[in-house]
């Protein structure tokens, strides 16, 4: 049952992905294009996802634990580092190059189209070269 | 290339996908993040998190074939950019978001609704650089 929830809870997120059109790179692109062919449309998209969680996200907590889940698993950091700084800076580099953003890029891939593929593909590469830095940084403190 | 001011698909896409994280919210108490949910598959290390996340992925990669069976057409997705700027935007992003823990739909989405202080941080971080990155590749190298 966690399952099927789980996965009707991917199809509503995904059909608001393609309806929204955030996972076309023109109007991605577009939306950050203040300079030349500006489309303010992913303005409506953000507006309209924060007010549904805000309010949505309040009538849950009234609840004690989730329906298929001990208990509520919210993070409770509140550092403001430099990877978060930096991490944040460096992934809105690459949207601005690509176009696509993970949460875009996988319902996308039921499209079928290669590009996507080949996103995902290189975003998977990005994760390992996280991963080798964090190894690299953890032996250069050990040594 | 110019894309049409779409605000009430966008608002209406966007409320979908604010359901879909209080969806997830409500059946698993989990942040629907879409960095977190991909890089969880690509490392497979925790097996009790692994299987709502598969199932959450189906899910999504499902509803751009549930949109053609009721419209008849799959959503639109136009690439202005060369495949070696989605590769080289992949592994930005990938690296990136890996790093700042979260992309527009964790930060974006839940964090800003949660009101979390670092997401209110990563937000407007990641929105500048995409704008800075879009405006150079257009405007000042002219893509």
């Amino acid at each position: 049952m966690k399952l099927i929830f789980a996965l009707f809870t991917g199809l509503v997120f995904g059909i608001g992905i393609a309806i929204s059109e955030m996972m076309n790179p023109a109007k991605v692109f577009n939306f950050f294009d203040i300079a030349g062919t500006w489309d303010p449309s992913l303005a409506f998209v953000m507006g309209g996802a924060v007010i549904v969680t805000f309010i949505g996200y309040r009538l849950v907590w009234c609840r004690t634990a989730p329906l298929f889940d001990g208990g509520f698993q919210i993070p409770n950091n509140s550092n403001i580092d430099s990877r978060l700084v930096g991490g944040s800076a460096i992934f809105g580099i690459g949207w601005g190059i690509a176009g696509f953003c993970p949460g875009a890029a996988i319902p996308a891939l039921g499209t079928g189209r290669w590009e996507v593929v080949l996103f995902l593909a290189a975003v998977t590469a990005g994760f390992y070269a996280r991963r080798l830095l964090t190894l690299i940084q953890q032996t250069t403190k050990a040594a | 290339m110019e894309t049409l001011f779409t605000p009430f698909a966008s608002l209406g896409g966007g409320a979908l996908i604010g359901l879909g994280a209080v969806l997830l919210m409500l059946g698993l108490g989990r942040i629907l993040g879409a960095t977190g949910i991909m890089s969880g598959l690509v490392f497979a290390e925790n097996s009790s998190e692994f299987s709502w996340r598969a199932a959450m992925v189906v899910g999504m990669i499902l509803s751009p074939g549930l949109i053609f069976l009721i419209t008849g057409q799959m959503p639109e997705i136009l690439v202005p950019v060369s495949p070696l700027m989605i590769a080289i935007g992949g592994v930005i992003v990938g690296f990136g978001a890996s790093l700042g823990s979260g992309c527009t739909s964790g930060h974006g989405v839940c964090g800003l609704s949660r009101l979390s202080v670092r997401s209110i941080v990563a937000v407007p971080t990641f929105m500048v650089t995409a704008a800075i990155t879009v405006y150079l590749t257009r405007h000042v190298f002219g893509a």
